[in-house]
């Protein structure tokens, strides 16, 4: 049981600093532009399936750096060519154009990649076992995954709150407007956090495509949990997001290692009812519905707290 | 207020135009009796029936998004859930003999896309912009994902199917021919429509375009917001399940696919593409986005990219989709000033035209290559054939994309002179843009 708890805890930790690293962007983007950018999570995948293929003409150490400068430029190209021209159309303009965006990268990439998982493994230097606990053995690459996303959580801070850049940035978060009448090429800024943020998307794509399966559904089968992330956090908080990612990450890793049921839990299914359509429901363990559960978190949420966990803004 | 309220309110329009009205309507229903009559291949009856359905879905969609500014990422949930009741229904009417024929069964699916809209809508619709765009696509994912959970009325991967010609027969007819699933997917259509652009008419219409504009004078002046989206939601909700149902019907059979994003996606682009700012571009863009989709897979192998970028191309180009490119020049027309920016249209859409050639050429050049490597290089696309391996292809590609951006924009710019002028010459006589 012991066991189960610290290894839960660690992926679950893992798994939420890598939700982190996306929904940071997210919600950065979201404050300054007012668009929630729905192809946050093509970035990522943009990210995993560059990473695969820079890696297998340079290397990993290469691709880790490559990899998320070239998605970046993408970003920071879609936000200063398409994004800034939909604009004056209004936000739900925006936010169909990264619809549409997401479709078509996804599109593109099973046109390049195929639509079957691609081969990216561990880079050989990290292809050992970190530690052992109990009696499961706990792979480097993971410790590795965490060290980066960490490294990069506490670089984001530091240049949120240290640097004047990140001034500005949090300035923007909470008066758009007023940063743009101090003079500050507001368009430069929305170009530069754009390019940022999807650079750190995929960042985090790179990292996790050897840990995850690296496929073009990558994006639509993560997107919607990132944006369950940025609802339940609260549309447009920072530290919403990494609490709600957090969350997130330890619910769905200890869901997925519980195999209880209501069957288990209140005796043994009666006849009666296995026969019936109940049964689904009465059958059904907690394993199975880990993929439901960041929705159900998010429809609590909303009953209980529309703005979100530490959200203030009601958009 | 009352008094203020009725000298506001519109004359009652004129006996002509009343006759025009309805005249219209005649004439919509004259031409979908007629229609099997000009097509009488079965192939184009599918045809017929997907684009009813397709435009009663987007229509519904519309209530949404173009009458009520709420853009939902999952309005297939209620297609779908539609789609499911009308076929566990169907089965249990077969299966008892009860006395329910077949174009009933519809309404059964709208009553439970209205039951769980108005199930859902109360959470989802209590905030609106993009709020409620991340909620319906959370409670979209939640309802995909249980349906694969819920095994026994889902049915898993492979769905639940039926036999639509074991229920009650009226006049003989046993909806077992695709023509009679025609009618009886024409005549929805027609009634869907006809309710839809009442809906539009009524006071609620107008409190939901109010919403729409400007929430918080609806407040002032002593509506609910949250109210109004509600209602728009469940009118939504229940058009969207007639949809799904008839959809059920005409396949006999459904699945998870029915309430799954894709489907969301697709209504999405439906109605966005034919332009949401119209009653009718719901309509078109169901006619459109259906024939494409149903055209473009036979000429290319990687249609959904063309659908994914034509959609980018009018969300960028043309906000006001189709309908509202055609729109835009009834002003000229009744000003007689249309001639003035036909020519600059007929330079500039020689260069567009290249460079979408261009673009289409290197497309489909890149994914011989990625996608079927080691072929014949002898392709062929949209009916053309040509040498993806030749280097002359693979130039000819270049200039016509580069060259046909450069020179297109420039035209382009052209154009947009001189439809300032020709609205400016419209706009002083007196005709408003």
């Amino acid at each position: 049981m012991l066991e189960l708890i610290v290894i839960s805890t660690l992926n679950g930790v893992l798994f939420g600093m890598l939700l982190f690293l996306m929904a940071s962007g997210l919600t950065v983007i979201f404050s300054m532009l007012g668009v929630l950018n729905f192809a946050h999570a093509s970035f990522y995948m943009l990210g995993a399936f560059f990473g695969f293929q820079i890696s297998q003409w340079f290397g990993f150490w290469p691709a880790l750096l490559i990899a998320p400068l070239l998605a970046g430029a993408i970003g920071a190209g879609v936000e200063r060519y398409g994004l800034r021209r939909v604009h004056r159309n209004g936000h739900v303009a925006e936010l169909l154009f990264t619809f549409g965006l997401a479709f078509v990268i996804e599109e593109i990439v099973q046109i390049i990649w195929g639509k079957s998982p691609v081969d990216f493994r561990v880079p050989a230097l990290l292809d050992f076992s970190a530690f052992t606990i109990f009696s499961t053995s706990y792979p480097a690459y993971k410790m590795f995954m965490l060290l980066i996303s960490v490294a990069i959580f506490v670089g984001l801070l530091l240049v949120l709150k240290k640097t004047r850049i990140g001034l500005i940035v949090q300035a923007a978060l909470t008066h758009p407007h007023m940063v743009g009448h101090l003079g500050h090429n507001v368009g430069r800024i929305f170009m530069l956090v754009f390019g940022v943020g999807t650079a750190l998307a995929a960042v985090a794509g790179v990292i996790a495509g050897p840990a995850l399966v690296t496929q073009s559904n990558m994006a639509g089968l993560l997107g919607p949990i990132l944006f369950v992330v940025v609802v339940v956090g609260g549309l447009g908080s920072l530290p919403g997001a990494f609490v709600a990612s957090l969350l997130i990450g330890l619910l769905q890793t200890f869901a997925v290692s519980m195999s209880g049921s209501l069957s288990g839990a209140f005796g043994p299914l009666s006849p009666a009812y296995a026969s019936t359509w109940l049964a689904d429901i009465w059958g059904v363990t907690i394993a199975q519905i880990a993929p439901i559960m960041p929705y159900l978190l998010m429809v609590l949420i909303l009953i209980f707290r529309p703005m979100g966990l530490l959200g203030t803004r009601d958009t | 207020m009352s008094e203020i309220s009725a000298s506001a309110a519109p004359p009652p329009p004129a006996a002509a135009e009343r006759l025009r009205f309805y005249a219209s309507w005649l004439v919509a229903a004259i031409v979908l009796l007629l229609l099997p009559n000009i097509f009488t291949s079965g192939g184009s009856m599918t045809t017929f029936s997907l684009m009813g359905i397709s435009i009663i879905f987007s229509l519904s969609y519309n209530i949404l998004l173009g009458q009520t500014g709420m853009l939902s990422f999952g309005h297939a949930v209620y297609y779908g859930l539609g789609g499911f009741l009308a076929i566990h229904s169907m089965n249990i009417i077969g299966a008892h003999k009860l006395p329910i024929p077949l174009p009933i069964v519809p309404l059964i699916g709208g009553l439970s896309g209205l039951f769980f809209a108005a199930l859902l809508g109360w959470v989802s619709t209590q905030r609106s912009g993009t709020a409620f765009a991340m909620i319906s696509l959370g409670l979209a994912e939640l309802i995909a994902s249980s349906a694969l959970i819920l095994r026994s009325f889902f049915g898993g991967e492979a769905g639940v199917s039926t036999n639509r010609t074991k229920l009650l027969k009226l006049f003989d007819w046993s909806f077992g021919s695709q023509i009679q699933i025609y009618y009886l997917v024409a005549a929805w259509t027609l009634i869907a429509v006809i309710a839809m652009y009442a809906l539009t008419r009524t006071p609620l219409g107008r409190m939901c375009n109010a919403v729409r504009d400007n929430p918080e004078r609806v407040q002032f002046v002593g509506y609910n917001p949250h109210v109004v989206r509600y209602l728009a939601f469940c009118f939504a909700g229940f058009f969207a399940g007639l949809a799904g149902a008839l959809a059920a019907i005409n396949f006999e059979i459904a699945n998870s696919a029915y309430l799954g994003a894709e489907q969301s996606g697709t209504v999405l682009f439906a109605a966005y593409i034919g332009g949401i700012g119209f009653f009718i571009g719901p309509i078109v863009g169901a006619i459109f986005v259906t024939f494409l989709s149903l055209g473009l897979s036979d000429l290319t192998q990687v249609w959904q990219l063309y659908f994914g970028l034509i959609f980018i191309a009018v969300v960028m180009f043309a906000p006001g989709g189709l309908t509202g490119l055609l729109m835009m020049h009834r002003p000229l027309v009744k000003a007689g000033t249309l001639p003035k920016v036909i020519p600059g249209y007929l330079i500039a859409l020689v260069p567009t035209l290249a460079m979408i050639a261009g673009l289409v050429l290197s497309i489909e050049t890149i994914v011989h290559y990625t996608v079927n490597p080691g072929d014949d290089p002898h392709i062929k696309a949209f009916g053309v054939g040509f040498d993806a391996a030749s280097p002359f292809i693979w130039a000819l590609a270049a200039v016509l994309l580069i060259g046909g951006f450069l020179v297109a924009r420039k035209t382009w710019s052209w154009v947009g002179h001189a439809w300032d002028e020709a609205a400016t010459m419209a706009r002083e006589k007196g005709i408003a843009a």
